[in-house]
């Protein structure tokens, strides 16, 4: 059983070991959000000092420092610090209060120093240049070692941003299980978004209700599920190989796309598109949760249900499957309006995103997707492959997007390392798929 | 066994051992070629024949053993080092390239060029003198995929004849040939054999044996049983030999008991391939089909099981008339098609055993809208157990059985279909001795549950051991039904079959 499971998602050590590479190589010194960083400051304060202490707050010029610096300084106040003082600005700024306290012959008792702040020279040498003031005691906020990677919104960043291409690659698991291929996917994202975008513009645009983005998604959707099912049609009634059915497709839906609004971009949508790409419900981004059900639905369908066992064995072998009394035109037909229906709703996606349908949305997103399906471990030769598998996949090509970004590698360098890294994970499946190290080094099995 | 032969000894292998993540494929296994001698080796699937076959082949390199070529110890380290040495190997699935043509094929990888462009007037040229030397006319400009099967084979002897092998090794060259290509080809390694080379020839049909071989050797699990002169043996010996215990009789007796008609065809008529075909079966009963390859059996068969459509023809099953319009309504019909292609069109050999069981079956196993996993895998235990298929797990990859195992698999989905008419189509192709008898046992048990029985067998002791009534086919036309299957002779079904 654990090793079926380890033969069935080997890619999941992948991604493990991505994340871990990638959380090695973030790991940076984390300050805590200024709510938190204030109340545990306060209780430090309240039990070490007076209420007539002269107590510093200096904050850094800088939205975050400074809006901690004055909360931080009104708390004092409000918990009968009366001397208190708060001081925003550049460090000479700084400077300049403590010559002014200097001058008037008197002494702080603390001075706290805010994010940004604490790493000014002026704090390091306080000692040596202001002698007097020896008992002053220097605060900052309690910060911790974490990897950037980590951070939970950082985390929710990866899942947002593969969710397209997700919920996509879950129709192309299917057809290159059943054997095909569908390289349409990426122009009926456009198709999708602009012929929903158009209806809710036509339907009241701006000041539409809310009532109107379903109804535009379903139009976007529908409109992609007739093109996709025209194309299974034609690869199932006249046997014509799907690449080339679909790659023509791909330039049919691109161009209506264009067509459809003359090259524009639609921005007279209504103000509740946002919801679906950008709200959330439950604490989470509707799109995780959306990715979520999808696959868990996709994944029972394609292990639990007859529909499913159909389409690995249409893969798997066509005509032994159609002489086993498996229904093969249907079957075919079905994969690829699953996959533009799919294809549909990532352009819906993707248009609540950006707020607006363009005609250019989704280009080369059919490889992306093909990669997340492959590099999830289903063989393009059809008849195997795992639902979750791929969302694996996806995951691993967003961990790599996401992670080299925070490392600071540039994109044209990140395409390169993409490519590679389908490659190794393309290869590391073939080799743990027939027979381990012996045909890495060229030897018969 | 060859001693005292040096001076006429081609090929020595001494010792050979191999073995596979721990399986022993090889134990100390001996194996030598006289020129002009025709060596027959036998043994069941998995007994080692393929496995020595790919050593002298360099496919594999042996754990250990030594290998004599002409005297000289060789060490054979790739398929190409092989060929060089004069070795040439055709395998059961040959190694032509179907869009390429005659001359093509036989000079891939060796192109005779002319100032750095292909020579092909001369390679047409060598080609026509290759089969001239053969005996046979193939025109070399044809595609490859145009061939028939036979005339295939005879393409990849002209290949081998022409990087000069001294050592011809054949893998089952008689299993997709009909009788009268059987024969030619037998001509064609008489006359070879005359020219000097030495043949090693891998069969299962015992009758072929008899008639090409000078000396035999039997495998058994993976060890050598023995090497006998073909004279100084008998069909009987070569079965105890092969299965090691003593087998009473190749088909087991039988009393059928026909009962009500089951399936009738009438005029069933596609293309030139079938041509007014009209027949019955009873309960009960084996029918067999006899004929050559492409006597259009085959297709008549795909027509009843609704895999082809029939241009005109009527089919009754129970008496009433029924269109079968695919395999679906063939299957709710109670009709099954155990194909002879059983790789290609009987199981999809990537998959599970259990899921290939499970797949004309789903309809059944639907509880809802899901599939009973538990269900589909206590039916297909019982079968496992009461067809004895030998499998490791449920889980097992179809790729992985040998070839009667893989037949009782296919058995095992028809039989949950609870179908009532069988048609197997070469049922024991490419199944070893002890296999076959324990499928013809299933074959009689269906039978006596009553069941109605179609075979189509290109082995003629197969039809008359097996069938209680045979028709014969010719050129898509029944041209002959014999009742008195008893009193029946090969001789009066082969001249049917070709006239």
């Amino acid at each position: 059983m654990m090793r079926k499971a380890m033969s069935d998602y080997g890619m999941v050590f992948v991604l493990l070991g991505l994340c871990l590479v990638f959380s090695l190589l973030t790991i940076k010194e984390q300050v805590p959000g200024n709510d938190t960083a204030i109340s545990e400051l306060m209780t430090r304060i309240k039990s070490d000092f007076k209420p007539d202490d002269v107590i510093l707050v200096a904050g850094a010029a800088r939205k975050d420092s400074e809006q901690f610096a004055v909360q931080m300084g009104a708390e004092l106040k409000k918990q009968g610090f009366k001397n208190a003082r708060v001081v925003v600005g550049i460090p000479s700024d700084l400077r300049t209060v403590l010559d002014e306290i200097k001058g008037a012959g008197a002494k702080p008792a603390a001075l706290i120093a805010g994010p940004d702040v604490m790493k000014w020279r002026v704090i390091d040498h306080i000692q040596s240049n202001y002698p007097e003031f020896s008992g002053c005691r220097i605060i900052t906020p309690k910060t911790w070692l974490w990897p950037d990677f980590l951070k939970a919104s950082n985390l929710l960043a990866i899942v947002d941003r593969i969710v397209v291409i997700a919920v996509i690659a879950i129709g192309m698991t299917m057809v290159i299980i059943a054997g095909g291929i569908d390289l349409s996917v990426g122009s009926l994202i456009a198709l999708s978004a602009v012929i929903g975008t158009l209806v809710m513009k036509k339907l009241g645009g701006l000041d539409a209700p809310a009532w109107v983005v379903p109804i535009g998604f379903m139009a976007g959707i529908a409109a992609c599920g007739i093109v996709g099912g025209l194309g299974g049609w034609i690869v199932a009634r006249f046997n014509v190989a799907p690449f080339i059915t679909t790659l023509a497709i791909m330039m049919v839906g691109r161009g209506l796309a264009f067509m459809i609004t003359g090259g524009f971009s639609i921005y007279q949508v209504p103000k509740a598109l946002p919801w679906l790409g950008q709200g959330r419900s439950l604490e989470a981004p509707n799109t995780v949760i959306l990715v979520l059900v999808l696959y868990a639905i996709a994944h029972v369908f394609m292990s639990h249900t007859r529909m499913g066992r159909y389409i690995y064995a249409v893969g798997g072998n066509k005509e032994a499957a159609r002489l086993s009394g498996v229904p093969v035109f249907f079957v075919t037909v079905f994969v690829y309006i699953v996959s533009s229906l799919a294809a549909g709703l990532g352009g819906c996606i993707q248009a609540s995103q950006i707020n607006t349908g363009t005609p250019n949305m989704g280009t080369m997103y059919e490889l992306y997707v093909i990669a997340a399906v492959v590099v999830g471990g289903t063989s393009l030769s059809g008849g195997s492959g795992k639902m979750l598998g791929t969302l694996i996949g996806a995951f691993i090509i967003s961990v790599i997007q996401n992670g080299m970004n925070l490392v600071g590698i540039e994109s044209y360098t990140q395409q390169v390392v993409l490519g590679a890294v389908i490659l190794g994970a393309v290869l590391l499946d073939k080799v743990r798929n027939s027979g381990g190290m012996a045909m890495l080094l060229g030897r018969k099995a | 066994m060859s001693d005292g032969v040096a001076d006429k000894g081609l090929l020595e292998m001494r010792g050979i051992s191999k073995s596979f993540a721990g399986v022993q494929a090889l134990k100390n296994v001996s194996f030598s070629l006289r020129r002009g001698e025709v060596h027959v080796l036998i043994g069941e699937n998995g007994a080692g024949k393929s496995t020595l076959i790919k050593v002298l082949g360099g496919a594999h390199l042996p754990d250990s053993g030594e290998i004599v070529l002409e005297g000289q110890p060789v060490q054979i380290q790739s398929p190409s080092a092989s060929q060089h040495m004069g070795i040439s190997i055709i395998y059961q699935e040959f190694n032509l390239i179907p869009e390429l043509t005659v001359r093509e094929n036989i000079f891939l990888g060796r192109e005779k060029t002319r100032n750095g462009f292909i020579d092909a007037a001369e390679e047409h040229r060598q080609a026509l003198n290759l089969f001239k030397k053969i005996g046979i006319e193939v025109d070399p400009s044809e595609r490859c995929s145009d061939l028939t099967v036979a005339q295939q084979q005879t393409v990849e002897i002209a290949k081998a004849l022409s990087v000069n092998a001294k050592i011809i090794v054949m893998d089952e060259p008689s299993a997709a040939l009909s009788q009268q290509e059987v024969d030619h080809l037998f001509e064609i390694i008489r006359d070879l054999k005359a020219q000097g080379m030495g043949i090693v020839y891998i069969s299962h049909r015992l009758d072929e044996i008899f008639q090409i071989g000078d000396r035999i050797t039997v495998l058994r699990d993976g060890q050598l049983v023995g090497t006998q002169d073909v004279k100084a043996t008998s069909r009987e010996r070569l079965i105890e030999m092969m299965v090691g215990r003593p087998l009473e009789m190749e088909f087991p007796e039988h009393k059928s008991k026909p009962g009500r008609e089951r399936l009738r065809v009438q005029n069933l008529c596609r293309g030139k391939a079938v041509r007014n075909v009209s027949f019955s079966v009873r309960s009960g009963e084996i029918l067999a089909f006899a004929g050559l390859v492409g006597a259009g059996r085959t297709e008549t068969m795909r027509l009843i099981f609704g895999a082809d459509q029939p241009d005109s023809g009527q089919i009754f099953v129970d008496g009433v008339e029924t269109r079968i319009l695919g395999p679906r309504d063939a299957i709710r019909n109670r009709i099954c098609l155990l194909t002879e292609d059983r790789k290609g069109q009987g199981l999809i050999l990537v998959h599970s055993v259990q899921e290939n069981f499970g797949l004309p079956n789903l309809d059944r196993y639907l509880k809802g809208r899901f599939l009973d996993h538990a269900r589909e895998c206590s039916e297909f235990a019982g079968y496992v157990e009461s067809l004895k298929i030998r499998i490791a797990d449920q889980d097992q990859i179809a790729m992985t059985l040998s070839g009667g195992n893989q037949q009782k698999v296919v058995l095992s989905k028809w039989l949950a279909t609870n179908a009532d008419i069988f048609i197997f189509d070469e049922p024991t192709r490419g199944i070893d001795v002890g296999a076959k008898y324990e499928i013809y046992l299933l074959m009689h048990k269906l039978a006596d549950e009553g069941k109605a029985i179609i075979m189509i067998s290109s082995e003629l002791p197969e039809v008359l051991g097996m069938s209680d009534r045979i028709i014969v086919m010719h050129e898509g036309c029944i041209k002959k039904e014999i009742s008195d299957v008893a009193n029946a002779r090969q001789e009066d079904i082969l001249s049917a079959a070709i006239t």
